[in-house]
């Protein structure tokens, strides 16, 4: 065999080889992209350790190596396996099976070596792993009329995160409803009241974030604080509603109605009945 | 016994080495080899097992004694290609851990920490046995590696996660002992199947793109096997049998006409000793060759030379 000929046929077998290599790389790297889209939503059920970045980033900077599940001094944190919907090997926990207890120095936080759990939290106050939901009214037997506040008493951030509202109770008539309500401005997220629900199945849950809350449109104004920001209506104000009424008479818009401030008629003009004045006489039986 | 082995030395490799040398010094690195790879998982072990907190974390990213962080440098390359840029702490751990590959050779990770290198292994070793040769023809290129490398960084880039990570059976098995497997077992064992059916030395040989990673730094590492006495050599193929990258060896062993070094120099080359314990004739020995040097005597380039 020539030298030439040996380099060609050499050439040939590097394509060959080169191009069936390609092709199953390119086969292996197209599945594995579809996969890691499948797997880029979050399980509504699972949610990510306190200072988690936001879940795109999460999942470039987390490198799986669960020293936030050790440092975890309540055993909280899993690392997903494969079979599960959440990024193989990235840590979560399960509100209803153990919220987080939300520890004063967040040990998980500093456990992290890349910072996928920020170290810029230090106030587990500020932590948001997610959002309290009370997502079943007609299971929640609060709604009922019933005394429970499970929920409310077991927040960590008692008072602020949960609230209780009283409302009439319409099938006693006498009673009132404790109603929790949640507020998003102090929710952790923590997941106490998930674990802590009496109910079967939960009635209230904590979402992630982005399933938990609502936005309104961009270009919706309120009226009452524009008018609040701007010092005064934005628009030509109202001319004052005017009744046409007897002279003498107003009406008061804030309830007090009708206002006759007529002089009182005189009395000898009033027409008299016999008899009268002598059951008007006071102090005579 | 003996006698029906060496008729089949392809089966039994290193069969004259244990009637020689005896069955431990016949198996002396893989011995040791096993007991750094089962010490290593052990120290992890220690923590949830004991309580005996020595290791935490696993072998993405670890902290030894609450204070030596150690970081994987592939996987942080992944974070990085994913447009993620770490705490130092992991910068740190990754130096620590390629420095020390630098040194020891690379894909002594591959031979001494992995974990799958026991599962390819016994797929490896039950394939000899059973005499399976070929399988489906599947004869992928050695390079594959490194296609499959590029890539796993190039998705990171793409889909802004760690891609491979979800995959990655090396880290699968360490986290999963760790941490719970889950359904894990699975692609372990489609590796093993892989290895054992369908293609010699499969997974560690051709595909792994971590193994592929840790080839790079024992490009210029000096801690290598030499074939010193290769003028000894009585061509049993017994080492050839069962390297797993048995084309780093041939041209030290053979290119002493052509005045080659003796120096595995191959960064594939596992530094996994197994060619020291199956050679009779003690051919193989660990050795520190000087960087660079090596360059100079560069087999390919000799090679190159004969055949122009």
């Amino acid at each position: 065999m020539s030298a030439q000929n040996k380099t060609a046929s050499n050439r040939r077998r590097f394509l060959k080889e080169s191009g069936r290599s390609l092709g199953i790389v390119m086969c292996l790297a197209l599945g594995l992209g579809v996969n890691s889209r499948q797997g880029r939503a979050l399980p509504a059920r699972a949610l990510r350790p306190p200072g988690a970045l936001p879940e795109d980033d999460f999942n470039a900077a987390c490198i799986r190596c669960g020293l936030c599940v050790r440092d975890c001094p309540f055993d909280i944190l899993h690392l997903a396996t494969p079979e599960q919907h959440i990024p193989t090997g990235t840590p979560y926990f399960i509100a209803r099976e153990k919220g987080c207890e939300m520890c004063e120095d967040i040990p998980c936080i500093p456990a992290c070596p890349t910072n996928a759990l920020n170290h810029d939290l230090t106030n587990i106050d500020d932590a948001r792993m997610g959002l309290a939901v009370l997502v079943d009214q007609e299971a929640c037997i609060a709604f009922q009329g019933l005394r429970c506040e499970v929920c409310f008493n077991i927040c960590p951030v008692r008072g602020e995160a949960i609230t209780l509202e009283y409302i009439h109770n319409q099938r006693s008539d006498k009673h009132a409803m404790f109603i929790p309500i949640v507020h998003s401005d102090s929710c952790t997220g923590c997941g106490k009241c998930e674990q802590a629900c009496i109910l079967d199945e939960t009635a209230i849950r904590v979402l992630p974030m982005a399933l938990a809350k609502g936005l309104l449109g961009k270009h919706y104004r309120l009226g009452w604080e524009q008018k609040q920001q701007a010092g005064g209506s934005m628009v030509t104000p109202d001319t004052e509603h005017k009744y046409n009424l007897p002279e003498g008479m107003r009406y008061d818009y804030d309830g007090v109605g009708l206002i006759d401030e007529r002089p009182a008629a005189a009395p000898e003009e009033a027409t008299s009945v016999p008899g009268l004045d002598v059951l008007n006489q006071k102090g005579k039986p | 016994m003996v006698k029906k082995l060496k008729q089949n030395p392809a089966r039994f490799p290193g069969a004259e080495a244990i009637e020689n040398k005896g069955w431990i010094k016949a198996h002396r690195w893989l011995l040791l080899r096993r007991l750094s790879q089962l010490s290593i998982l052990a120290l992890f072990l220690a923590g949830p097992l004991f309580g005996l907190w020595i290791v935490k974390g696993n072998i993405a990213s670890s902290l030894t004694f609450d204070i030596l962080p150690l970081s994987d440098p592939y996987i942080l390359l992944q974070s990085l290609a994913a447009g993620f840029v770490p705490t130092a702490t992991a910068f740190i751990g990754a130096a620590i851990v390629l420095a020390a590959y630098f040194f020891l050779g690379g894909r002594i990770y591959c031979s001494w920490v992995c974990p799958m290198n026991i599962v390819t292994d016994t797929a490896g070793w039950l394939r000899r046995k059973l005499g399976i040769s070929g399988g489906l023809g599947l004869s992928l290129s050695k390079q594959t590696r490194y296609w499959l490398l590029a890539s796993t960084l190039i998705l990171a880039a793409i889909t802004g996660t760690l891609v491979w990570e979800a995959v990655n059976p090396v880290t699968l098995l360490y986290r999963g002992i760790l941490y719970g497997m889950g359904l894990g077992w699975l692609l372990i064992l489609a590796v093993f199947l892989f290895d054992l059916l369908i293609s010699k030395n499969g997974w560690c040989g051709h595909l792994c793109p971590m193994g592929a990673f840790y080839s790079l730094p024992a490009l210029i590492s000096p801690v290598r096997i030499s074939a010193v006495k290769r003028e000894q050599c009585n061509d049993c193929m017994d080492c050839f049998a069962v390297c797993p990258e048995k084309q780093v060896i041939y041209t030290p062993l053979r290119g002493a006409d052509q005045g080659i070094s003796p120096v595995i120099s191959s960064p594939n080359c596992t530094n996994c000793g197994r060619c020291i314990d199956v050679c009779n004739e003690s051919v193989f020995q660990f050795g520190l060759q000087q960087p660079f040097k090596s360059k100079s005597l560069s087999p390919k380039k000799e090679v190159t030379h004969e055949s122009t």
